[in-house]
């Protein structure tokens, strides 16, 4: 008797298995869905609080769309919500045209009943610069990029002439303005929807459950497990023709890899380099690569003694064995950094070179400084791989041991994202490995936001370094239009950070993604957060 | 009587709760930080906010009006917002506490199917090869580590032959309102026209994560079946049953197999917490979305009234279980019933 129950159980157990194990035919709303593996959850659903490119990823080009937008190709302006625009004489003031019949998102929680107005734009940007806006102050006030880039002191004004125009008034002429309308950071949302939470006392819903004109509409978020967005049915632009996109969230390598293998991902976002190559091999994936503005560095917190000393912060970037460290990090997808700017940025400045790896050199340097026998001091390294530093641990502790031979004690310090970020805003580090990814063409974009005097309150500058004459220079390369000028004063602030050395530019990484074969569509974005909406499934050769 | 027992175990129980809140409790004043941000979860109560929280907390007073005033709270199911999400806890909760229900009750199921069977026929063919063969495989999986099993599970069926999904409860593509919080029956719930490939997708993302935590309960099943039917093979009453005529299966299942699921039932009361533990190091390497990765991820965010609440959920349930199967036991068994009441 035992026998056959045994028997059966296992043949049940069996035939379990077996049914498991058929692919079922996927219904449409399965099979027209794409996955897209993230690396993190992002902090907020409203770009305008955020600089972290997984939020950006997650959010800014998918729910939302800007006045403007940034051709991939050739870095020039072309129309979103502004079908054109015009600037005065004196660049003093812009003229936007909006695009006529815009629709919002139609969600559980919100029905339009109007188009975009003027009324949209002027709400989405009041909030930003005005610290008496009814919505200002909601999910913390802080609005990184913005006030980096200064725009509550530069932008004067917004008016709105008609339902179809929107009129920026300037402090001063900004010749990176537009640049910085096209960034992720300045969409549009919906002024009806705030009015609707303003009087439901909401207000905070309006970043948690955003309502946008991009072409995705926001739909289910799970803290750390995924978030859902389905199609804009009646998007302005081109409509998607994904009928679902769904962000599976797992901030590990290898099981994003594993995801894209067993295709429960269609795309995973940064794959690890040293794994490129062999799944390349595979028929079933393919790779994707493109140049990218960016930029990996080494930020020391100028605040703190000694790194407030140049001569020190010299020191320690002439431990450092770079090429080592491009070969075991970035697997030579990178090239060495010789400048903050991208060589790709026009405003590059082509006659530097890399701090020389030298350890005596270094020692000589550090006895100068005082500190014949070193000191004890702190990395941190950032928890989640980006493209600028696909494993700030392991760079950290190679540069642990190059540090060691000079006679400096250095601990890494790792914390979990949200942390780390909060900690490093209150100024706890000695030295932090981080990076910036371009959010448009402007070599501004570089400049002011990790390194001007701005960037230390907004907190996007690590080294909390803020020296006057550098400003100054920034401040002029603003005054002109004229890109060979522009030019020479971002020559000139290239060669005064590499004389002072508030950070160490190491990388500028070149970006990958890996994608399943069926998928199509997905274009790289080099200034910014990645757009899903182009990217579509390819249903022919779908037989499992 | 036996509602003598009952309430003994009555009066244990309560008494490790007592001791249990006691501990969530201190742990809001021993974590780092503001003992009102560890309590509330709010991360920055602001000038309004912060009086009227002090005083419905009774910060202000000693700790045994705090513990009173966190008593009622957990009551009345105000558990404070998670620190990294700003939602209730218990809400979070309630997401993800089935989750790890639904596994460790699958993964029970399977071990009973497997272990129970495996372990009566290594017990009637002890010196037989394949009693000997179960027996070895029983230890072998017993001493696997879980992780590493677990890896290779993936390595083989996932990415080798392609059959399971290596995360996840479901597909994410699928969309399933939480209303039990069990996915099966919320699939049935939910209404939508594809509840069939749902379910079928559902299972085969179960399969891999529930087999991987069967395989210690379902070893622990056939030794304690194997050794508790040897043992009671050997009693005179079995004899006695031979005796009178009746044919072997029918000794085997009314006299043998009740009295040896008697100390089987035991161990798995005993052995709970350590499937608890397997569980959570499973919702891990599967990415199921349980009380378990929710509660390392709490962990890692430094998030504290998460960790608060996970723990008092997580110790609630492997307390209720062994005393629950403590008290199955006394009930099933006339000799510990005896002994109770004695």
């Amino acid at each position: 008797m035992p026998k056959p129950l045994i028997k059966g159980s296992l043949a049940t157990a069996l035939l379990v298995t077996l049914l498991a194990a058929c692919q079922p035919d996927m219904p449409a709303e399965v099979r027209s869905g794409l996955v897209y593996c993230s690396e993190g959850s992002p902090e907020s659903f409203n770009p305008q609080l955020v600089t972290s490119g997984t939020t950006i990823d997650a959010t800014s080009r998918q729910l939302f769309d800007r006045l403007l937008d940034i051709n991939a190709q050739n870095g020039e302006f072309k129309p979103a919500l502004a079908t054109h625009w015009e600037r005065r004489e004196d660049g003093l003031s812009y003229t936007f045209f909006l695009r006529p019949n815009v629709q919002f998102h139609h969600t559980d929680y919100f029905t339009p009943t109007r188009p975009l107005t003027s009324e949209d734009v002027r709400f989405s940007f009041e909030r930003v610069m005005h610290s008496q806006h009814p919505f200002h102050n909601v999910s913390g006030g802080e609005y990184p990029y913005f006030q980096t880039v200064d725009w509550a002191n530069r932008v004067v004004r917004i008016a709105t002439p008609t339902d179809d125009q929107v009129v920026f008034y300037l402090r001063q002429r900004d010749s990176s303005f537009l640049s910085n309308l096209a960034t992720d950071f300045a969409v549009i949302h919906s002024a009806e929807y705030a009015e609707q939470l303003l009087q439901q006392n909401q207000r905070q819903r309006l970043d948690s459950q955003p309502i946008g004109t991009g072409p995705f509409k926001f739909r289910e978020y799970r803290k750390d497990v995924f978030i859902r967005y389905y199609r804009h049915n009646n998007y302005w632009g081109e409509p998607s023709q994904l009928e679902q996109l769904v962000f599976d969230i797992e901030p590990n390598n290898a099981k994003r890899m594993a995801r894209l293998l067993t295709h429960e991902c269609d795309i995973i976002a940064y794959p690890r380099m040293a794994e490129l190559e062999l799944i390349s091999k595979r028929a079933d994936v393919k790779v994707q690569q493109q140049t990218s503005m960016n930029v990996g560095f080494w930020a020391f917190n100028t605040s703190r003694a000694p790194f407030d000393n140049s001569k020190v912060r010299r020191a320690l970037s002439m431990a450092i064995n770079r090429d080592a460290i491009l070969q075991a990090v970035y697997f030579d997808q990178a090239e060495a950094a010789t400048s903050l700017l991208p060589p790709t940025s026009w405003g590059h400045n082509p006659t530097l070179l890399p701090v020389q790896y030298d350890p005596g050199q270094a020692r000589t340097l550090l006895a100068e400084a005082g500190y014949p026998y070193g000191f004890n001091m702190t990395i941190w390294a950032m928890p989640i791989q980006r493209l600028y530093n696909p494993n700030a641990t392991r760079m950290a502790e190679m540069m642990q041991a190059d540090l060691a031979r000079i006679g400096v004690r250095a601990s890494i310090v790792t914390l979990e994202w949200n942390a780390f970020r909060r900690q490093l805003r209150q100024g706890d580090h000695d030295t932090v490995l981080l990076g910036w990814n371009a959010d448009n063409t402007d070599p501004d974009n570089f400049f002011r936001p990790l390194l001007s005097c701005n960037g230390v309150e907004s907190g996007t500058n690590r080294a909390l370094w803020c020296d006057p004459a550098f400003d100054a220079l920034l401040a002029q390369a603003l005054l002109t239009d004229d890109q060979a000028i522009r030019r020479s004063y971002y020559w000139a602030a290239q060669q005064y950070l590499t004389e002072h050395l508030p950070l160490l530019p190491l990388a500028h990484a070149k970006r990958f993604q890996a994608v399943n074969q069926r998928v199509e569509g997905v274009g790289i974005n080099p200034y910014g957060g990645i757009d899903l909406s182009t990217a579509f499934i390819r249903s022919d050769e779908d037989t499992p | 009587m036996i509602w003598h027992y009952l309430i003994r175990r009555l009066f244990l129980l309560s008494f490790v709760f007592f001791a249990l809140t006691c501990f969530a409790f201190s742990l809001g004043h021993l974590f780092p930080g503001d003992p009102l941000v560890n309590f509330s979860g709010i991360s920055q109560p602001d000038d309004e906010l912060m009086p009227v929280l002090v005083q419905q907390y009774r910060l202000d007073d000693g700790y045994l009006q705090q513990y009173i005033a966190f008593l009622q709270r957990i009551l009345q199911g105000d558990w404070g917002l998670s620190l990294a999400s700003q939602q209730p806890v218990l809400h979070e909760l309630k997401l993800v506490f089935p989750a790890t229900l639904e596994l460790v009750a699958y993964a029970l199921l399977i071990s009973f199917v497997l272990g129970v069977p495996l372990g009566l026929l290594a017990a009637i063919k002890a010196n037989h090869w394949s009693g000997r063969a179960i027996s070895t495989i029983a230890l072998l999986g017993y001493s696997l580590p879980i992780f590493w099993w677990a890896l290779l599970m993936i390595m083989l069926f996932s990415i080798g032959l392609g059959w399971f999904p290596t995360s996840g409860r479901i597909s994410v593509l699928y969309e399933i309102p939480a209303v039990t919080g069990f996915m099966l029956p919320d699939i049935l719930l939910s209404g939508q026209t594809y509840w069939q490939a749902a379910l079928q997708d559902a299972i085969r993302h179960l399969w891999l994560p529930a087999f991987v935590l069967a395989t210690y309960p379902t070893t622990v099943m056939i030794r304690f079946t194997r050794d508790a039917m040897l043992n009671v093979w050997q009693q005179s009453y079995i004899k006695t049953a031979r005796a009178k005529g009746l044919s072997r299966s029918q000794v085997l299942y009314r006299h043998g197999l009740r009295n040896a699921m008697l100390p089987v039932m035991r161990q798995l009361g005993l052995q709970f917490s350590t499937l608890v533990t397997l569980a959570m190091i499973s919702e891990l390497i599967f990415s199921w979305p349980g009380i378990g990765l929710w509660l390392l991820d709490s962990i890692n965010q430094r998030n504290y009234p998460a960790i608060q609440g996970g723990l008092l959920v997580i110790s609630s349930l492997v307390i209720l279980v062994n005393i629950l199967m403590d008290v199955l036991h006394t009930l099933f068994n006339p000799l510990a019933r005896k002994q109770a009441n004695g």
